[in-house]
């Protein structure tokens, strides 16, 4: 329709190379920035901006997490504990020793690398059920090592207050801010993992997913390229931990318990697993679905069923819904979302016609 | 292409409805979240039906000086994300008074609540510290906190043993979360103050086992008395083990969350608990004013009352919750003379409120710009035959050691 790709000729191996081959790309990449960066925050008010402020925090640890389950094929149950991992190392230097986000922030991210690493030693001799249990044990480990250590946690509470992002002395403090602070470090991640899948070092990855004796047998490292995707992920991890230290305002392992883990275990699986594209949208997804479906329920509601019910039935739902749609994308459509809005492109792209 | 147009008129035709829905623009908004669902979903169930009762009996009677109340309720299904998402909306529909339900929430919003400049309370929960007003300006405990609560147990088995302790050995059984260790600083310092020796009992997440923290306390330990700071699944399985392994009930005392009918019923009934003491900040029993006229209320639309009404633990907490809500922002309203309130307003409301029982549901609360606590209150009911019954009255105690320790709290 407007888009063709016929008539673009690629005349340099840069061209080839590029992430956006062709206009389209171009334009719908420069609209979407300007819609998050330009027009949303003119027009959303607080609501929408805070929603999409924990939307991004959320897409750095989905992209980390399908780093790992998706493109290496290495399931991973332990995620929100690096979560935990990066928020309590941040809050720690940002609390004792008075440092800025900039520094804490990949700090956080590198103590998660560096315990990601190993959990995921294990990784070279079990797979799949098992590996899955390993990093069980490892969510409940840094749990309870959180729970049990005062140096880590702070004291009793085990929660650590941090103060809000400072940038060259200006305090990161109202909504818009915030959401500024999590959009840059959301397409910073977006932007980092697209040039990782394409890189040697992603291309292994993908190779030790698709068949890992035979990616040994083409020379590539298994157990030093799982360790890479396991320090990786784990890094994401830690970051979105940061982030929700930074946007929150406090460290709480509490809010990092498996249940966290198994969220956004259920974004990459109904975002699609092993995309990008599908990262970003399981994280819109789980993160919104409760607001879209209370938003349906309090405004559709009161016109078959008693508003006093409501509250009640609404919790109930969310549940049926999250359940549910987890079974149904598992059956009818398991590259996810992803697969969704690659039909719609494809139907599109040769428009009027059928193929 | 079929299903798209449908989906396209559904999404229409709710938009129009939302649009017919909206609030009344005159409302004041009180933003409540709620566990119906989630871990502690077997508190939620119960306590949002009381408090939404109160409400409606509010609004039924006039409303606050004529102002009528809305209570917008979220679900967050106690995890922090979603109780963000769910403090923006309330900000956003105006609320001037918010109740986030859990310590990490309560913990994860005590920021942006001062910032936003709206007041909200965290009845039985969140950390003891603030109580303190000075520091948190915004937030409400209302409810005797874990450390208070910590002392009333440990006056209550000083009473039992006739006023001395010196020699006695307690049994500190908490659930190993944070807010389950939140007692101890408080225990560790009256035993020095009144000589008995103490110790730690830590029931595992999720709380489900009990058995060897059980036999540790009466046949290795053989405490004279026990401590249970438990919530969720454990108070069952601990007064389930403790009746096993043959203890006097009556010299056990639970917290807060540790003795709502549900549990009792979850542990095998009314006989398994006997004699079983529970600390509670608000009353508990059928036998208030207020819910009699909540249950005329009901009668006058003709119908029954709701079910929850019979688990008053909880039902009571929710009433006692939307009564100093409403109360607060009564006094704002007297003080402003106007339906107008601001969140600042509700606040100063808030610090106004004493000699306010409620015929005895609500402790003798006195809330000032220092102590958010209201002073700390709490009465123990004991299961007698079946029931609830008091067997103090409104007591605090040793509030000079709970107020040097939140001092060096706040210090250190």
């Amino acid at each position: 329709m407007f888009h063709r790709e016929c008539g673009f000729y690629k005349t340099s191996y840069e061209a080839d190379q590029a992430i956006l081959a062709f206009p389209i790309a171009r334009h719908a990449v420069i609209g979407l920035t300007l819609l998050f960066l330009v027009v949303v925050p003119l027009f959303a008010s607080d609501y929408y901006l805070s929603n999409l402020s924990l939307v991004g925090i959320t897409v750095v640890g989905a992209l980390g997490l399908n780093i790992l389950l998706g493109y290496t094929g290495q399931i991973s149950i332990g995620h929100a504990a690096f979560m935990s991992v990066g928020a309590y190392t941040a809050a720690n230097f940002a609390v004792k020793l008075g440092l800025p986000f900039y520094i804490t922030l990949p700090l956080g991210g590198c103590m998660a690398a560096l315990i990601g690493i190993l959990v995921g030693i294990p990784s070279l001799r079990v797979k799949g059920l098992y590996l899955a249990i390993a990093t069980l044990a490892a969510q409940f480990i840094i749990e309870w090592v959180i729970n049990h250590t005062p140096a880590i946690s702070g004291g009793v509470a085990a929660a650590i207050e941090v103060e809000r992002p400072v940038l060259f002395g200006w305090n990161l403090n109202s909504s818009l801010e915030l959401y500024y602070f999590v959009i840059f470090f959301a397409v910073l991640a977006i932007v980092a993992t697209t040039n990782l899948v394409r890189s040697r070092l992603g291309r292994a990855l993908i190779a030790i997913r698709d068949q890992d004796i035979a990616a040994q047998i083409i020379g590539i490292g298994v157990f030093r390229y799982k360790l890479y995707a396991f320090a990786i992920s784990s890094f994401f991890a830690g970051v979105t931990g940061v982030l929700y230290t930074y946007y929150l305002g406090i460290a709480t392992y509490e809010q990092f318990t498996i249940i966290t883990s198994i969220d956004f275990l259920a974004m990459c699986i109904i975002g699609g697993l092993g995309s990008i594209t599908g990262s970003v949208l399981g994280a819109f997804f789980i993160t919104l679905l409760p607001m879209v479906i209370r938003i349906v329920m309090e405004s559709v509601g009161p016109y078959f069923m008693d508003p006093a019910d409501l509250p009640t039935i609404i919790g109930q739902l969310r549940l049926m819904f999250f359940g549910g749609l987890i079974m149904l994308f598992l059956v009818m459509e398991p590259e996810g979302l992803n697969r969704l809005w690659l039909n719609i492109r494809n139907y599109f792209r040769v428009w009027p016609f059928s193929y | 292409m079929k299903l798209l147009r449908t989906l396209g008129f559904a999404a229409a035709a709710t938009a129009a409805m939302a649009a017919a829905n909206t609030a009344q623009a005159d409302d004041i908004v009180i933003g409540m979240m709620c566990d119906r669902t989630g871990v502690t979903a077997v508190t939620g169930t119960v306590l949002c039906p009381g408090y939404h009762d109160y409400i409606a009996l509010v609004n039924a009677n006039g409303g606050i000086e004529g102002c009528s109340v809305k209570a917008n309720e979220v679900d967050i299904e106690y995890k922090v994300p979603p109780a963000v998402e769910a403090y923006q909306r309330f900000k956003s529909d105006g609320a001037v008074l918010v109740s986030p339900f859990g310590t990490p929430m309560v913990a994860a919003l005590l920021k942006t609540m001062e910032e936003d400049k709206i007041p909200g309370t965290s009845a039985g929960f969140g950390t003891a510290a603030a109580a303190n007003g000075e520091k948190y300006p915004y937030m409400f405990p209302i409810a005797a906190s874990y450390w208070s609560q910590t002392a009333a147990a440990v006056q209550f088995a000083k009473d039992k043993f006739e006023g001395d302790l010196n020699g006695k050995k307690i049994a500190y059984v908490f659930y190993d979360n944070p807010a389950g260790r939140e007692g101890i600083p408080v225990i560790t310092e009256l035993a020095k103050q009144e000589g008995f020796d103490f110790r730690t009992f830590a029931i595992p997440v999720p709380g489900i086992e009990a058995g060897p923290q059980v036999l540790d306390i009466t046949r290795r330990f053989r405490a004279d008395f026990v401590i249970a700071h438990v919530f969720g699944r454990a108070p069952a399985v601990l007064l389930k083990e403790l009746k096993r392994s043959g203890y006097q009930m009556d010299n056990v005392i639970g917290f807060v969350w540790a003795g709502s009918e549900g549990d009792i019923a979850a542990a095998g009934g009314w006989d398994v608990a006997e004699g079983y003491n529970t600390i509670q900040f608000a009353g508990v029993g059928s036998n208030y004013p207020v819910l009699e006229e909540i249950r005329a209320m009901y009668k006058a639309n003709g119908e029954d009352p709701p079910e929850e009404m019979a688990s008053t633990v909880y039902y009571n907490r929710g009433v006692f919750q939307a009564a100093v809500h409403v109360k607060a922002i009564e006094n704002a309203v007297k003080a402003k003379g106007s339906c107008d309130v601001t969140g600042t307003e509700v606040r100063d409301g808030m610090r106004q409120i004493q000699d306010f029982t409620l015929g005895g549901l609500v402790p003798p609360l006195k809330i000032t710009e220092k102590d958010h606590e209201g002073g700390g209150y709490v009465r123990v009911f004991q299961v007698q035959d079946g029931k609830y019954v008091p067997v103090t009255d409104w007591y605090r105690s040793y509030r000079d050691t709970v107020l040097r320790l939140l001092e060096e709290e706040h210090k250190g």
